[in-house]
Protein backbone atom coordinates (compact mmCIF):
# COMPACT_ATOMS: atom_id res chain seq x y z
CA UNK A 1 0.00 0.00 0.00
CA UNK A 2 1.23 3.68 -0.65
CA UNK A 3 0.84 6.69 0.59
CA UNK A 4 -1.63 7.48 -2.04
CA UNK A 5 -3.69 5.30 -1.09
CA UNK A 6 -2.98 5.88 2.50
CA UNK A 7 -4.63 9.80 1.81
CA UNK A 8 -7.50 8.34 0.33
CA UNK A 9 -8.60 6.09 2.68
CA UNK A 10 -10.71 6.46 5.50
CA UNK A 11 -12.46 4.55 8.83
CA UNK A 12 -15.64 4.10 8.06
CA UNK A 13 -17.05 1.60 11.07
CA UNK A 14 -20.59 2.84 11.87
CA UNK A 15 -20.57 5.83 14.01
CA UNK A 16 -17.24 7.21 13.15
CA UNK A 17 -17.07 10.65 12.55
CA UNK A 18 -13.79 11.46 11.55
CA UNK A 19 -12.38 8.37 10.28
CA UNK A 20 -9.36 10.46 8.24
CA UNK A 21 -6.25 9.84 8.91
CA UNK A 22 -5.72 6.11 9.68
CA UNK A 23 -2.80 6.46 11.62
CA UNK A 24 0.55 3.73 10.03
CA UNK A 25 1.86 1.32 12.32
CA UNK A 26 4.58 0.07 10.37
CA UNK A 27 6.10 -3.15 10.46
CA UNK A 28 7.71 -3.61 7.08
CA UNK A 29 8.26 -1.04 4.69
CA UNK A 30 9.59 -1.58 1.16
CA UNK A 31 10.97 1.14 -1.49
CA UNK A 32 10.16 0.50 -5.03
CA UNK A 33 11.52 3.01 -7.38
CA UNK A 34 9.37 4.04 -10.45
CA UNK A 35 9.09 6.39 -13.34
CA UNK A 36 8.33 9.89 -11.97
CA UNK A 37 5.43 12.03 -13.79
CA UNK A 38 5.24 15.50 -12.93
CA UNK A 39 1.92 16.12 -14.57
CA UNK A 40 0.25 13.09 -12.36
CA UNK A 41 2.62 15.03 -9.40
CA UNK A 42 0.85 18.06 -9.80
CA UNK A 43 -2.89 17.15 -10.29
CA UNK A 44 -1.83 14.92 -6.93
CA UNK A 45 -1.14 17.68 -5.29
CA UNK A 46 -4.44 19.57 -5.06
CA UNK A 47 -6.24 16.28 -3.74
CA UNK A 48 -3.54 15.39 -0.88
CA UNK A 49 -4.41 16.39 2.61
CA UNK A 50 -0.72 17.18 3.42
CA UNK A 51 -0.69 17.10 6.71
CA UNK A 52 -1.79 13.52 7.04
CA UNK A 53 0.54 12.92 4.28
CA UNK A 54 3.41 14.15 6.04
CA UNK A 55 2.36 12.13 9.31
CA UNK A 56 2.71 9.28 7.44
CA UNK A 57 5.40 9.24 5.65
CA UNK A 58 7.11 9.87 8.81
CA UNK A 59 5.35 6.91 9.99
CA UNK A 60 7.00 4.73 7.43
CA UNK A 61 9.97 6.50 8.52
CA UNK A 62 10.44 9.26 5.59
CA UNK A 63 11.30 12.85 7.07
CA UNK A 64 12.21 14.61 4.40
CA UNK A 65 8.53 15.85 3.40
CA UNK A 66 8.46 19.81 4.46
CA UNK A 67 5.63 20.28 7.12
CA UNK A 68 3.54 22.92 4.96
CA UNK A 69 3.55 22.87 0.85
CA UNK A 70 1.57 25.04 -1.27
CA UNK A 71 1.78 24.63 -5.52
CA UNK A 72 4.09 27.05 -5.99
CA UNK A 73 6.86 24.23 -4.48
CA UNK A 74 5.75 21.83 -7.46
CA UNK A 75 8.15 24.20 -9.61
CA UNK A 76 10.93 22.89 -7.74
CA UNK A 77 12.91 19.30 -8.93
CA UNK A 78 14.21 18.43 -5.36
CA UNK A 79 10.18 18.95 -3.68
CA UNK A 80 8.81 16.80 -6.15
CA UNK A 81 11.68 13.71 -6.14
CA UNK A 82 10.45 13.79 -2.38
CA UNK A 83 6.92 14.03 -3.33
CA UNK A 84 7.04 11.19 -5.79
CA UNK A 85 9.45 9.62 -3.26
CA UNK A 86 7.01 9.40 -0.65
CA UNK A 87 3.65 9.16 -2.69
CA UNK A 88 4.29 6.14 -4.82
CA UNK A 89 8.00 4.40 -3.90
CA UNK A 90 6.98 4.01 -0.29
CA UNK A 91 4.75 0.52 0.47
CA UNK A 92 3.44 -0.46 3.73
CA UNK A 93 4.37 -4.07 3.07
CA UNK A 94 3.15 -5.53 6.46
CA UNK A 95 1.52 -3.62 9.58
CA UNK A 96 -1.50 -1.77 10.52
CA UNK A 97 -3.84 0.88 9.56
CA UNK A 98 -5.38 2.47 12.68
CA UNK A 99 -9.00 4.13 12.97
CA UNK A 100 -8.34 7.27 14.83
CA UNK A 101 -11.30 7.49 16.50
CA UNK A 102 -11.98 4.04 17.50
CA UNK A 103 -8.10 2.47 17.47
CA UNK A 104 -9.84 -0.24 15.54
CA UNK A 105 -6.80 -1.63 13.68
CA UNK A 106 -7.19 -2.49 9.80
CA UNK A 107 -4.50 -4.99 9.06
CA UNK A 108 -2.03 -4.85 5.96
CA UNK A 109 -0.53 -8.11 5.21
CA UNK A 110 1.84 -8.14 1.98
CA UNK A 111 0.74 -4.67 1.05
CA UNK A 112 -2.61 -5.33 1.07
CA UNK A 113 -4.84 -3.23 3.53
CA UNK A 114 -8.39 -5.24 4.62
CA UNK A 115 -10.95 -2.77 5.16
CA UNK A 116 -13.98 -5.59 5.58
CA UNK A 117 -15.66 -4.52 9.01
CA UNK A 118 -17.57 -7.00 11.50
CA UNK A 119 -21.10 -7.45 11.52
CA UNK A 120 -21.11 -5.14 14.32
CA UNK A 121 -19.37 -2.25 13.07
CA UNK A 122 -22.03 -1.57 9.35
CA UNK B 1 5.69 -7.84 -22.76
CA UNK B 2 4.92 -4.46 -23.64
CA UNK B 3 3.89 -5.77 -26.60
CA UNK B 4 0.47 -7.74 -25.66
CA UNK B 5 -2.41 -5.27 -25.39
CA UNK B 6 -4.01 -7.51 -22.71
CA UNK B 7 -3.55 -9.58 -20.17
CA UNK B 8 -2.67 -13.37 -21.20
CA UNK B 9 -4.16 -16.35 -20.02
CA UNK B 10 -1.59 -18.34 -18.86
CA UNK B 11 -0.14 -15.50 -16.38
CA UNK B 12 -3.10 -15.14 -14.52
CA UNK B 13 -3.16 -16.87 -11.33
CA UNK B 14 -6.19 -18.44 -10.29
CA UNK B 15 -7.57 -20.12 -6.72
CA UNK B 16 -10.23 -22.53 -6.08
CA UNK B 17 -12.37 -19.27 -4.46
CA UNK B 18 -12.02 -17.11 -7.14
CA UNK B 19 -13.92 -16.33 -10.46
CA UNK B 20 -11.64 -17.54 -13.38
CA UNK B 21 -11.49 -14.56 -16.62
CA UNK B 22 -14.46 -16.04 -18.25
CA UNK B 23 -16.91 -14.74 -21.65
CA UNK B 24 -17.92 -11.62 -19.34
CA UNK B 25 -14.14 -11.12 -18.63
CA UNK B 26 -13.67 -11.05 -22.76
CA UNK B 27 -16.10 -8.96 -23.39
CA UNK B 28 -15.33 -6.32 -20.85
CA UNK B 29 -11.42 -6.15 -21.93
CA UNK B 30 -12.61 -6.06 -25.84
CA UNK B 31 -14.88 -3.08 -25.07
CA UNK B 32 -11.70 -1.67 -23.56
CA UNK B 33 -9.74 -2.34 -26.85
CA UNK B 34 -12.66 -1.15 -28.90
CA UNK B 35 -12.50 2.04 -26.73
CA UNK B 36 -8.68 1.87 -26.87
CA UNK B 37 -8.14 5.18 -28.84
CA UNK B 38 -10.58 7.08 -26.62
CA UNK B 39 -8.92 5.98 -23.32
CA UNK B 40 -6.03 7.30 -24.34
CA UNK B 41 -6.68 10.63 -25.45
CA UNK B 42 -8.79 10.61 -22.38
CA UNK B 43 -5.50 11.13 -20.17
CA UNK B 44 -6.62 9.61 -16.83
CA UNK B 45 -5.46 9.88 -14.07
CA UNK B 46 -6.58 7.37 -11.69
CA UNK B 47 -8.66 4.19 -12.84
CA UNK B 48 -10.33 1.76 -10.68
CA UNK B 49 -11.87 -1.57 -11.07
CA UNK B 50 -15.14 -2.65 -7.90
CA UNK B 51 -14.87 -6.19 -7.92
CA UNK B 52 -10.97 -7.41 -9.37
CA UNK B 53 -11.42 -11.12 -9.16
CA UNK B 54 -8.64 -12.41 -10.68
CA UNK B 55 -6.84 -9.12 -12.09
CA UNK B 56 -7.81 -10.05 -15.63
CA UNK B 57 -9.57 -7.00 -16.48
CA UNK B 58 -7.25 -4.43 -13.91
CA UNK B 59 -3.96 -6.11 -15.65
CA UNK B 60 -5.51 -5.49 -19.14
CA UNK B 61 -6.22 -2.03 -18.77
CA UNK B 62 -2.92 -1.20 -16.97
CA UNK B 63 -1.49 -3.07 -20.16
CA UNK B 64 -3.48 -0.73 -22.55
CA UNK B 65 -2.71 2.50 -20.67
CA UNK B 66 0.24 2.39 -19.13
CA UNK B 67 2.21 2.59 -15.47
CA UNK B 68 3.26 5.43 -13.37
CA UNK B 69 5.57 6.89 -16.50
CA UNK B 70 2.61 7.57 -18.40
CA UNK B 71 0.58 9.57 -15.53
CA UNK B 72 -1.75 6.58 -14.59
CA UNK B 73 -2.02 4.74 -11.66
CA UNK B 74 -5.01 1.98 -10.70
CA UNK B 75 -7.23 1.30 -7.93
CA UNK B 76 -8.81 -2.18 -7.35
CA UNK B 77 -11.20 -3.59 -4.45
CA UNK B 78 -12.40 -7.21 -3.80
CA UNK B 79 -14.11 -8.26 -1.16
CA UNK B 80 -13.05 -11.45 -1.27
CA UNK B 81 -9.31 -11.51 -0.09
CA UNK B 82 -8.35 -14.31 -2.70
CA UNK B 83 -8.85 -13.05 -5.11
CA UNK B 84 -7.01 -9.52 -4.13
CA UNK B 85 -4.15 -11.74 -3.88
CA UNK B 86 -5.00 -13.39 -6.95
CA UNK B 87 -4.77 -10.00 -8.67
CA UNK B 88 -1.79 -9.17 -7.25
CA UNK B 89 -0.16 -12.37 -8.68
CA UNK B 90 -1.51 -11.51 -11.92
CA UNK B 91 -0.19 -8.16 -12.02
CA UNK B 92 3.31 -8.90 -10.94
CA UNK B 93 3.37 -11.76 -13.67
CA UNK B 94 2.56 -9.19 -15.99
CA UNK B 95 4.85 -6.64 -15.03
CA UNK B 96 2.24 -3.58 -13.77
CA UNK B 97 0.84 -3.33 -10.61
CA UNK B 98 -2.16 -1.32 -9.23
CA UNK B 99 -2.99 -0.36 -5.48
CA UNK B 100 -4.97 -2.96 -3.99
CA UNK B 101 -7.56 -3.26 -1.24
CA UNK B 102 -9.88 -5.76 0.00
CA UNK B 103 -13.14 -4.04 1.14
CA UNK B 104 -16.75 -4.30 0.08
CA UNK B 105 -17.48 -2.31 -2.89
CA UNK B 106 -15.10 0.80 -2.42
CA UNK B 107 -16.17 1.18 1.68
CA UNK B 108 -13.41 3.39 3.37
CA UNK B 109 -12.61 5.56 -0.16
CA UNK B 110 -15.66 6.95 -0.31
CA UNK B 111 -14.96 10.56 1.15
CA UNK B 112 -11.59 11.15 -0.09
CA UNK B 113 -11.56 9.50 -3.64
CA UNK B 114 -15.21 11.16 -4.54
CA UNK B 115 -14.52 12.86 -7.57
CA UNK B 116 -10.98 11.57 -8.72
CA UNK B 117 -11.72 8.58 -10.57
CA UNK B 118 -11.55 8.91 -14.61
CA UNK B 119 -11.73 5.36 -15.46
CA UNK B 120 -13.64 2.50 -13.40
CA UNK B 121 -14.45 -0.71 -14.91
CA UNK B 122 -17.26 -3.29 -13.22
CA UNK B 123 -18.04 -7.32 -13.74
CA UNK B 124 -20.33 -7.18 -11.00
CA UNK B 125 -21.66 -10.11 -9.41
CA UNK B 126 -24.87 -9.96 -12.07
CA UNK B 127 -26.36 -13.45 -11.70
CA UNK B 128 -29.59 -13.76 -10.61
CA UNK B 129 -30.06 -15.57 -7.12
CA UNK B 130 -31.90 -15.70 -3.72
CA UNK B 131 -31.76 -12.47 -1.92
CA UNK B 132 -30.01 -14.69 0.44
CA UNK B 133 -26.49 -15.62 -1.47
CA UNK B 134 -25.55 -12.13 -1.67
CA UNK B 135 -22.32 -11.19 -0.72
CA UNK B 136 -21.45 -14.72 0.76
CA UNK B 137 -17.84 -15.67 1.44
CA UNK B 138 -15.86 -16.41 -1.40
CA UNK B 139 -16.37 -17.47 -5.37
CA UNK B 140 -20.25 -16.86 -4.42
CA UNK B 141 -19.58 -12.99 -4.35
CA UNK B 142 -17.92 -12.97 -7.83
CA UNK B 143 -21.64 -13.81 -9.61
CA UNK B 144 -24.39 -13.71 -6.96
CA UNK B 145 -26.64 -10.91 -7.95
CA UNK B 146 -29.99 -11.09 -5.63
CA UNK B 147 -33.09 -10.41 -7.35
CA UNK B 148 -32.78 -9.89 -11.10
CA UNK B 149 -29.37 -9.88 -10.57
CA UNK B 150 -29.41 -6.23 -9.34
CA UNK B 151 -28.86 -6.32 -5.28
CA UNK B 152 -24.84 -5.67 -5.87
CA UNK B 153 -25.07 -2.75 -9.35
CA UNK B 154 -27.87 -1.18 -7.59
CA UNK B 155 -25.54 -0.67 -4.61
CA UNK B 156 -22.37 -0.19 -6.84
CA UNK B 157 -24.33 2.55 -8.91
CA UNK B 158 -24.29 5.43 -6.58
CA UNK B 159 -20.58 4.74 -5.63
CA UNK B 160 -19.40 4.87 -9.06
CA UNK B 161 -21.68 8.66 -9.02
CA UNK B 162 -19.60 9.61 -5.97
CA UNK B 163 -16.02 8.23 -6.97
CA UNK B 164 -16.06 9.49 -10.60
CA UNK B 165 -14.29 12.47 -11.68
CA UNK B 166 -16.42 15.08 -13.88
CA UNK B 167 -14.93 13.33 -16.91
CA UNK B 168 -15.35 10.26 -15.73
CA UNK B 169 -16.07 6.75 -17.38
CA UNK B 170 -17.89 3.83 -16.39
CA UNK B 171 -17.44 0.52 -17.99
CA UNK B 172 -20.11 -1.77 -17.04
CA UNK B 173 -21.17 -5.21 -17.31
CA UNK B 174 -24.75 -6.63 -18.01
CA UNK B 175 -26.80 -9.15 -18.24
CA UNK B 176 -30.12 -8.69 -20.24
CA UNK B 177 -32.27 -10.33 -16.95
CA UNK B 178 -30.32 -7.15 -15.11
CA UNK B 179 -32.98 -5.33 -17.23
CA UNK B 180 -30.06 -2.47 -18.65
CA UNK B 181 -32.18 -0.26 -20.19
CA UNK B 182 -33.60 0.67 -16.59
CA UNK B 183 -29.68 1.29 -15.35
CA UNK B 184 -29.42 3.33 -18.15
CA UNK B 185 -32.85 5.34 -17.14
CA UNK B 186 -31.03 5.35 -13.20
CA UNK B 187 -27.78 6.60 -14.61
CA UNK B 188 -29.69 9.51 -16.67
CA UNK B 189 -31.46 10.53 -13.54
CA UNK B 190 -27.65 11.06 -11.80
CA UNK B 191 -26.61 12.86 -15.29
CA UNK B 192 -24.97 9.93 -17.54
CA UNK B 193 -25.33 9.18 -21.16
CA UNK B 194 -24.75 6.06 -21.81
CA UNK B 195 -23.94 3.86 -24.86
CA UNK B 196 -23.61 0.21 -25.52
CA UNK B 197 -20.31 -0.97 -26.02
CA UNK B 198 -19.99 -4.59 -26.68
CA UNK B 199 -23.21 -6.96 -27.13
CA UNK B 200 -22.39 -10.42 -27.27
CA UNK B 201 -24.77 -13.72 -26.76
CA UNK B 202 -23.70 -16.88 -25.36
CA UNK B 203 -25.26 -20.07 -24.91
CA UNK B 204 -26.21 -19.13 -21.53
CA UNK B 205 -26.81 -15.04 -21.13
CA UNK B 206 -26.41 -11.73 -23.21
CA UNK B 207 -24.02 -9.89 -22.06
CA UNK B 208 -23.77 -5.95 -22.80
CA UNK B 209 -20.99 -3.86 -21.96
CA UNK B 210 -22.35 -0.48 -21.63
CA UNK B 211 -20.22 2.85 -21.09
CA UNK B 212 -21.60 5.80 -19.09
CA UNK B 213 -20.48 9.23 -19.02
CA UNK B 214 -21.55 12.50 -17.75
CA UNK B 215 -23.42 14.95 -20.06
CA UNK B 216 -22.66 17.81 -18.89
CA UNK B 217 -25.02 19.90 -21.09
CA UNK B 218 -28.45 17.68 -20.03
CA UNK B 219 -27.76 17.59 -16.14
CA UNK B 220 -28.88 21.24 -15.87
CA UNK B 221 -31.83 19.81 -17.26
CA UNK B 222 -32.46 16.51 -14.93
CA UNK B 223 -32.05 19.30 -11.76
CA UNK B 224 -34.56 21.48 -12.90
CA UNK B 225 -36.78 18.48 -14.07
CA UNK B 226 -39.12 18.44 -10.54
CA UNK B 227 -42.73 19.34 -12.66
CA UNK B 228 -45.02 16.76 -14.45
CA UNK B 229 -44.12 18.34 -17.65
CA UNK B 230 -40.63 17.63 -17.22
CA UNK B 231 -40.96 14.24 -16.38
CA UNK B 232 -42.56 13.70 -19.59
CA UNK B 233 -39.91 15.03 -20.21
CA UNK B 234 -37.63 12.79 -19.19
CA UNK B 235 -39.12 9.91 -20.02
CA UNK B 236 -39.36 10.84 -23.84
CA UNK B 237 -35.60 11.99 -23.45
CA UNK B 238 -35.37 8.02 -22.82
CA UNK B 239 -36.89 6.90 -26.20
CA UNK B 240 -34.59 6.80 -28.29
CA UNK B 241 -32.32 4.52 -26.28
CA UNK B 242 -35.47 2.55 -25.30
CA UNK B 243 -36.50 1.61 -29.09
CA UNK B 244 -32.56 1.17 -29.51
CA UNK B 245 -32.90 -1.60 -26.56
CA UNK B 246 -35.55 -3.14 -28.61
CA UNK B 247 -33.94 -3.28 -31.81
CA UNK B 248 -31.37 -5.17 -30.26
CA UNK B 249 -32.83 -7.59 -28.58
Amino acid sequence: MRLLTHNMLSSNIKGVVNGFPLRIEAEKVLEKNVEMNSDFLKKMFEKIEWKAFVEASRGMGYTELPEEADSSMLDSDEFLNRFHHALLELHLEEGALVCPETGRRFPVRKGIPNMLLHEDEV
Amino acid sequence: MASHKTAQIRLVSSHDEVYEPCDDSFALVDALLADRTNLLEHHPTLCMEIGCGSGYVITSLALILGQEGSGVNYIATDINPHAVKVTHETMEAHGVNAELIITDIAAGLENRLAGMVDVMVVNPPYVPTPEDEVGSEGITSSWAGGENGRSVIDRILPVADNLLSKKGWLYLVTLTANNPSEICGEMRKKGYASKIVVQRSTEEESLHIIKFWKDLDNEIEEINDQSPTGFMGSLLAQIPLLSLWRSKQ
